[in-house]
């Protein structure tokens, strides 16, 4: 056997193993996207979206928890986002090679890999222990805690970057730091900061861990974020477990709606991102 | 040393010979009268037992030299001689990297400005630089030209409109972006975004303007309206080029600084240079046998 007909074999079977592997991935994605819309879409009504939750073999929606997690979520991200903002800002431009910048890194990318659950029970002894009840900010808080590291690290990889050459040009021109950092590489960053603030918003919305020993749940409609608070993933987690039937479609729905919604997030950083790389 | 020197440097110089046929001329030397005595000096910058160290790496070695005022100073030899380095040192960019020192002097005005008492961001809106590769900042043409301007100067509107035309047209880029003023200054040519930095440079009215390799990366017909641009733009700033290309410092500099290995092996008018040069090296570079 000749050597280049050695390598066509061996080519062809390196291929066909990922080809394997990708369609074994693929595969069970689509298994779980399929039994979430076989199971959820009929339930999915308008009823969803006006009613509080029910208690057990009544009719009732989801708009206590659906709003519960939009307020959640947004309240993490406001905690998180600016934070993971300022700290990726100090790593890309003015920690690049010190010690504390490495020290940082390093802290950022244990707390990235982090199990969601020890964030909560962190959070639990902070919160709710001191204050004596779980609240709605208590959820807050686990979930900022959750968007932080992924925003420190697209931060830094974004304005890693925007080319030196750019900052050396403002510099050149007088211009501080502070304002390169502000006028130029922040301009040329955005769509991808915006796009790691986004993608750290779909990680969390759909969090239950942190959840379960800070916010917990409600079944009704509340604004009150001191307070247990109604969110999704706990509705699911309690719905699912439940032994009755119209809890268990809620919990199909509920599911199904924050799929849908992480994959729009997903879809819309995806667009942002191909907009900073023309 | 030699701030008296320096000070009687104020005066406008007497023109330069051969200033109108300057430019394009493939014949750089034949511009300049074979009986002229060498251009009066008049020193703008004047670099003094100058070091520059890449961490432990010693890339410049003493270097003396003077930098004449509006005048164009070409600074040639092979990659790694330190031009780009020496260039870098007139405006203390290279403080933006940990790790890079300069020790001796180089006096602007009398000052050094290797001093780090003072404050590195005038001295840069003093010494304007252009870079190899164009970096238009990612916003509006205007946009690109006022960011420098409105960091030291506080303009009207109107103002700073004018301000933003006179650089365009110092540029030769006027009469092309004139009805693109709001486009992003990315989406211009190549040729056009490197005559937008160097517009960008000039608005904020330097007194020198450094130019790293300006048209390396720019088509033959860009490339002779940056030169052209040039012997322009030295009629009011004194101007220091790095270039790889031999018939580029001929063609538009009226000194050359041939570098080799971290020094300066000669140094003098561009006619001499590229006529009689004193040293082998220098010839063999010049004519191409080595480099």
């Amino acid at each position: 056997m000749t050597l280049h007909a050695r390598r066509r074999i061996v080519n062809h079977v390196a291929l066909s193993l990922s080809i394997l592997a990708t369609a074994f991935g693929l595969f069970w994605l689509g298994w779980l996207l399929w039994t979430l819309l076989d199971n959820g879409l009929s339930w999915i009504t308008p009823r969803l979206f006006i009613e509080s939750t029910p208690p057990p073999g009544s009719q009732g929606g989801l708009a206590n928890a659906l709003f519960g997690s939009a307020i959640l979520t947004i309240a993490g991200v406001a905690i998180g986002a600016p934070a993971g903002v300022l700290a990726g800002t100090y790593l890309a431009e003015f920690g690049r090679t010190s010690r504390l910048g490495a020290a940082v890194r390093f802290v950022n990318d244990i707390l990235l890999s982090a199990p969601s659950i020890i964030v909560g029970v962190f959070v639990y002894a902070l919160i709710v222990l001191k204050t004596g009840h779980f609240s709605g900010w208590a959820g807050a808080v686990a979930l900022a805690l959750i968007v932080l590291p992924v925003v420190v690290r697209t931060t830094e990889n974004m304005m890693r970057l925007v080319p030196d050459s750019l900052r050396e040009a403002a510099a050149a021109l007088g211009a501080p730091m502070w304002k390169i950092t502000l006028r130029v590489v922040y301009r040329s960053a955005l769509p991808g900061i915006m796009t790691g603030v986004l993608l750290g918003t779909a990680r969390i919305s759909g969090e239950t861990a942190p959840l379960l020993f800070t916010a917990l749940n409600n079944q009704f409609w509340s604004t009150d974020m001191t307070r247990p608070f109604p969110n999704l993933p706990t509705v699911i987690f309690q719905f699912a477990m439940s032994p009755y039937e119209d809890w268990q479609h809620l919990a199909w729905a509920a599911a199904l709606l924050i799929t849908a919604s992480i994959l729009a997030i997903n879809i819309v950083a995806r667009i942002l991102l191909r907009r900073a790389r023309p | 040393m030699s701030t008296s020197d320096s000070a009687t440097t104020t005066g406008t110089p007497p023109a330069p010979p051969g200033v109108a046929s300057r430019g394009i001329s493939l014949h750089p030397a034949s511009s300049i009268p074979a009986t002229a005595p060498a251009p009066t000096r008049h020193p703008k910058v004047e670099v003094r037992r100058l070091s520059f160290f890449y961490g432990k790496f010693k890339a410049l070695h003493d270097i003396d030299l003077d930098i004449h005022d509006r005048q164009i100073t070409a600074f040639i030899g092979p990659s790694g001689c330190g031009k780009s380095t020496l260039l870098r040192t007139l405006n203390r960019i290279y403080e933006l990297y940990p790790g890079q020192r300069a020790t001796g002097q180089v006096l602007l005005g009398g000052r050094n400005l290797l001093d780090r008492a003072d404050d590195v961001n005038l001295l840069r809106a003093r010494v304007g630089m252009v870079f190899q590769k164009p970096t238009p900042f990612p916003m509006s043409v205007r946009d690109n030209i006022s960011f420098g301007v409105g960091l030291y100067e506080r303009l009207s509107r109107s103002e700073m409109d004018e301000r933003v035309q006179w650089a365009l047209e110092k540029a030769a880029l006027w009469s092309e972006v004139k009805d693109k003023l709001r486009q992003d200054g990315t989406a211009l040519s190549g040729g056009q975004q490197q005559r937008l930095c160097i517009a960008r440079a000039v608005a904020v009215k330097p007194e020198v303007l450094l130019l790293d390799e300006p048209a390396s990366a720019l088509d033959p017909i860009s490339t002779q309206k940056i030169e052209q641009l040039l012997s322009e733009l030295r009629q009011d700033y004194t101007i220091a080029i790095v270039t790889h290309n031999m018939q580029q410092a001929a063609r538009v500099s009226d000194y050359t600084a041939f570098m080799y290995l971290g020094r300066i092996v000669e140094f003098g008018d561009t006619k001499t240079m590229f006529t009689k040069p004193t040293h082998q090296q220098t010839e063999e570079y010049i004519t191409g046998r080595f480099g």
